[in-house]
């Protein structure tokens, strides 16, 4: 089982707009929209959440995707949405207000 | 705006989403700046309960872009609450709206913790002598310039607002130097709003054409001074088809009495929160309808003017001189200060006048000519 978490930067702004989600980095302002994985991604970044049952419950479900190739692109989704302040990730489980 | 935020803007419009509000969280103030339209007297502002249920409501709406403004919104002791609700339950990208002399390295650094897109300070001059006869309040300028370097130093994005009148005319220079000393961005805004209550004597702070002319012309502030000044060509149907500008399409204002109006700069009310929800408001006001419904080409004596596509008009300012659909006299002089070709509005005014002092000395029998009819 993948041990990593993720967990929702709590320095970003969001919104959903239409079921697209948008999102400003706290970290220079940017502005980003996120596909429909990233946001099934955004929306369940619990930081308790093992990214490997949210690629099960709720990615493979959404797109029948075979298990072991969705995480492994949520995976690198997750590192990409991180490496711009958007999501937080761990091998630990995330405590809620423990923001980097 | 960006590429990004152009798309999301064109969707939230497409689907009626109120993408951005301010919120005024108070009329009260610490400074009574000579130019200022608010009565600073508190007649209700809504409790911390009322202005968290309505920022449930704003979410819920689609909004994104929260402005926090005032009065000065340090002065309700409940604002970091407000502030956290806003951004730490709510997720909005927040923006503040400020004369920070309340701000100190405490303030500054609890901002930093639960993060604002930008810190917006009034700033009138580099010379406390100037700012200080602006603010009424000694000691302002120092205060606001310590706040700026204490938010700056925690890394957060600062920028001075200045209003151009009459008293610092020669000093917006001054302020931009300062601002790039201080490595914070800075804006300058020749608008004068009238009071909330119609008087207009405040206008009368307002720079002349000439003044205006010249900060036209200073490149440091409009780039290209040959494409800013030219004269737009002639708008086509499809010009004449657009929106006049996001008041009431994208954006709205919410006052700390909870009436919401198209825009700060627009007193229309169409309802209060209140009494309905926000959304309703929103979707199903009639005035807010009506404002939805301008067109560039709906306008009076605009439509004909030569200014009509590149004209910075404000439905706002011509809602308070008296037709929603009427020209905005303030733009009209800045059209003219950039291009020296003046308005069709002020090409009005100049024969309205005359037109008037002809009836006035016209003998009692002509009085059944038209009005405009030379005696």
């Amino acid at each position: 089982m993948s041990s990593l978490y993720v967990a929702r930067n709590p320095r970003v702004a969001a919104r959903s707009l239409d079921g697209e989600m948008m999102i400003m980095s706290g970290r220079d302002s940017t502005l980003f929209t996120l596909n429909k994985t990233a946001t099934i991604l955004w929306q369940a970044a619990d930081g308790a959440t093992p990214l490997e049952h949210i690629v099960q419950q709720k990615i493979c479900r959404e797109f029948e995707v075979e298990p072991g190739e969705a995480l492994r692109d949520a995976e690198t989704l997750a590192r990409d949405l991180a490496s711009h302040g958007i999501l937080q990730i761990s091998e630990d489980p995330i405590v809620p207000g423990d923001s980097k | 705006m960006s590429g990004l935020l152009e798309q999301m803007t064109e969707k939230a419009l497409a689907r009626n989403i109120p993408l951005s509000v301010q919120l005024d969280l108070t009329y009260r103030c610490n400074e009574r700046c000579v130019h200022c339209y608010l009565d600073h007297e508190d007649h209700g502002e809504m409790t911390t309960a009322e202005i968290k249920h309505l920022l449930d409501e704003m979410a819920d709406a689609g909004v994104f872009i929260l402005t926090l403004s005032g009065g000065e919104i340090f002065l309700r002791k409940d604002f970091f609450e407000i502030l956290e609700h806003a951004r730490l339950e709510r997720q909005f990208c927040v923006k503040l709206k400020t004369n920070a002399i309340m701000i100190r390295e405490r303030e500054a650094a609890k901002i930093r913790d639960i993060g604002v897109e930008s810190i917006q300070i009034s700033m009138y001059s580099h010379r406390p002598e100037v700012h200080d006869a602006i603010t009424l309040v000694p000691g302002s300028l120092r205060r606001s310039l310590d706040a700026a370097r204490f938010l700056k130093s925690q890394g957060l994005r600062v920028i001075f607002a200045n209003v151009l009148m009459v008293q610092n005319q020669r000093d917006y220079q001054g302020v931009r130097a300062l601002a790039e000393e201080l490595g914070v961005e800075s804006t300058l805004d020749p608008t004068i709003t009238p009071m909330m209550d119609g008087d207009r004597s405040v206008l009368s702070l307002g720079v002349d054409q000439e003044s205006l002319r010249q900060v036209f012309r200073d490149r440091a502030l409009v780039g290209d001074v040959d494409e800013f000044c030219t004269i737009a060509a002639p708008a086509d149907e499809n010009a004449l088809s657009a929106l006049p500008c996001s008041a009431g399409h994208t954006a709205c204002y919410v006052s700390p009495y909870g009436e919401v109006f198209p825009c700060v700069q627009f007193p229309l009310p169409t309802g209060n929160v209140r009494n309905e929800r926000f959304l309703d408001i929103w979707r199903h006001s009639a005035r807010m309808k009506e404002v939805r419904s301008i067109r560039l080409k709906d306008l009076t004596t605009c439509t004909s003017c030569s200014h009509v596509g590149s004209c910075t008009r404000c439905p706002g300012l011509a809602f308070m001189e008296g037709n929603i659909r009427g020209p905005s006299s303030q733009d009209c002089e800045k059209s003219f200060a950039r291009t020296g070709i003046p308005s069709a509005n002020m090409l009005a005014k100049k024969r309205g006048p005359a037109n008037l002092i002809q009836i006035h000395i016209a003998p009692a029998n002509s009085a059944t000519q038209p009005s405009g009819a030379i005696a």
